[in-house]
């Protein structure tokens, strides 16, 4: 097996009844890559990502995540993921640091490490006078990066988001992105689902799904000429266009 | 293990910040008691009656201060024709009606037999029979007593004694209830919202990436509501014992115990309840319908469960509380140990294992 992958998928089906939510699709995600997932509302990004990171059973074909099966290593799979779900996933009724030492507990670090990277992460991201207030009283910018902070704060190899940008300003939106970018740096794979096509233009590479399949894959700039488009925008617009399944 | 102290550290924390919810859990077992205690009480105390003397004489005079001076009765107004009566019942001041026909004492003495109307409202059928009970031994008791050199031919006396609870105090039935009913709430209602907001709030997904086993989560969950069913066991004895004096006779060891293992299955009941549902007012609703209802009509606290049709008796078997309740007033007010409840205990135990088990199988792992 190549050492250099961090996921991949070959012909990953999930079946819902008779609904095939995702249907077949094959990539491969680099470590270290920036892998944007994109599609229409409904058209399986959500139920891909869930397979892979271990929350909903595939239906058939093959995925590893960080090198471990999807169907058998489910536990080795979650020792090495981070996650940021849709919904805004910390405790607002506990405090920033209560926040990060609940999550760096559920995943076994030592309260040394637990403390030495809080005092770190705190000062990072300026919230030194925020951080024995309730995360209710933030502005939902800080709390997306914060969210974001605590995903990899227990150093997993590969991070998953999903639609981590939802409401958020474009400036904050960029902040996050340059988040994004440093987790990258330090070795961490990132797969992104989005909605915004700026935020694609970002990605190292990017897949977009129509009607449960991959229907494109590669980078920005190879999507935007092999569709003749001059935006991602544009790309996205043209293969959404011939999507069946309307969005829900 | 340092998981573990993680997510209960947190439960905590919830429960803590949310100060209203906190005061209601904790002040609820209060308030119950202190309600069952002073206000709804299902004795009869202090009933307005209304007199309607026609005769006027020694008996009747004797009659009416022995009715005034019981403990159930007041005597609210004295009438002057049949026809106050009705009038008085309309008002709904009154209770019950007494009536002396004209000659009472005449008759008594000259004929060895005299007549007193008993006449109740019976909109509500209990205190009705209950209020007629006590006016009628009030007149027999005074009956003896003027009979009472005059030897009767053959007299069978009836001895009564009330057990366990001689003064037929309603708060020995209604401790237990309130223990069960209590419990119920806090425990299966409560766990099941909080499982179930996680949920909701999507924090639930973010536990299921992680490698924390679902075991471990619903083990977390339950911890804080088994210490504040403690907390609420503890202010519901103190209060029996010392506000209501209904005393404990049997071992505290052993009623506590018992109250353990009915919190345990409550809890696995809010656990299989919340891992079935996906929304907190569904959860409630559940809860209140699935347990709390049941709590309330067949455990056998508000109505006697020997009084009912069959397939309530049936079915009331699978309703936890009616174990617990049965269980509790054995020791508690009985006094009997062990021995006595062994069998409720090993059905109470057998919920809570199955319970159990079907609540960790169904919390889903994966959430599809």
């Amino acid at each position: 097996m190549n050492n250099n992958i961090a996921i991949k998928a070959e012909s990953l089906t999930k079946k819902f009844g008779d609904f095939t939510a995702v249907d077949g699709i094959s990539f491969e995600v680099q470590k270290g890559e920036i892998f944007g997932f994109l599609g229409a509302n409904g058209a399986g990004k959500t139920t891909a990502m869930r397979m892979l990171c271990g929350l909903s059973m595939p239906t058939s074909g093959k995925a590893t995540v960080a090198g471990f099966d999807v169907y058998r290593q489910n536990e080795q799979i979650k020792r090495n993921i981070g996650y940021m779900s849709q919904k805004f996933s910390l405790y607002e009724d506990l405090t920033v640091k209560e926040n990060i030492r609940f999550y760096a507990g559920i995943y076994g670090k030592s309260d040394a490490f637990i403390k030495e990277k809080t005092a770190w992460l705190i000062d990072q991201l300026h919230l030194g006078t925020e951080a024995n207030k309730l995360v209710k009283s933030l502005p939902l910018g800080w709390k997306q990066k914060l969210a974001f902070s605590v995903a990899i704060f227990h150093e997993p190899q590969i991070v998953f988001l999903d639609e981590p940008t939802g409401g958020v300003d474009p400036v904050t939106r960029r902040e996050f992105w340059s988040m994004i970018y440093d987790a990258a740096e330090s070795g961490i794979t990132v797969f992104v689902t989005t909605h915004y096509m700026d935020e694609a233009e970002y990605c190292n590479r990017v897949s977009i799904m129509v009607d449960g399949r991959i229907d494109a894959l590669g980078t920005p700039a190879q999507l935007k000429q092999s569709f003749g488009a001059q935006s991602m925008d544009e790309v996205f617009l043209k293969l959404a266009r011939k999507a069946v399944r309307s969005a829900d | 293990m340092k998981q573990f102290r993680s997510f209960v550290k947190k439960e905590f924390h919830h429960i803590l910040r949310d100060k209203r919810t906190m005061f209601i859990l904790l002040g609820m077992p209060i308030v119950q008691i202190v309600l069952f205690g002073f206000a709804l009480t299902n004795e009869v105390k202090n009933s307005k009656i209304a007199i309607l003397d026609q005769s006027n004489d020694v008996s009747t005079l004797a009659l009416r201060t022995e009715l005034a001076a019981s403990r159930y009765f007041d005597i609210e107004r004295d009438l002057h024709s049949y026809k106050g009566i009705e009038e008085a019942f309309q008002s709904g001041k009154i209770r019950l009606a007494v009536v002396f026909p004209k000659n009472f004492d005449a008759d008594l003495r000259h004929f060895n037999k005299a007549q007193v109307q008993l006449i109740a409202d019976a909109s509500d059928p209990n205190v009705a029979t209950t209020l007629v009970n006590y006016a009628t031994a009030i007149i027999m008791d005074y009956q003896d007593r003027i009979t009472h050199d005059r030897r009767l031919p053959y007299t069978i006396n009836t001895e009564l004694r009330m057990l366990y609870n001689p003064q037929l105090k309603g708060a020995y039935s209604f401790v237990p209830g309130v223990m069960a009913m209590v419990l119920m709430l806090v425990c299966t209602m409560m766990t099941a919202i909080t499982v179930v907001r996680e949920k909701e709030m999507g924090t639930m997904e973010v536990m299921l990436v992680s490698p924390v086993k679902p075991m471990k989560i619903v083990m977390a969950k339950a911890v804080p509501y088994l210490l504040l069913s403690m907390i609420n066991i503890t202010s519901i004895l103190l209060l029996s014992v010392f506000v209501l004096d209904v005393p404990i006779r049997g071992n505290l060891l052993l009623l506590i115990g018992e109250s353990v293992l009915f919190t345990l299955t409550c809890l696995a009941f809010g656990l299989l309840i919340s891992s079935s549902t996906a929304s907190q007012q569904t959860a409630m609703f559940i809860s209140l319908t699935g347990m709390f209802l049941p709590t309330v009509m067949l455990s056998g606290f508000m109505f006697p469960i020997e009084n009912m049709p069959l397939p309530l008796r049936i079915l009331s078997n699978i309703v936890p509380a009616k174990w617990f309740y049965y269980i509790v007033k054995e020791v508690m007010i009985k006094g009997l140990g062990f021995a006595a409840v062994w069998k409720e205990t090993l059905v109470l135990t057998g919920m809570m294992l199955v319970l159990l088990t079907m609540s960790v199988k169904r919390f889903k792992i994966r959430l599809a």
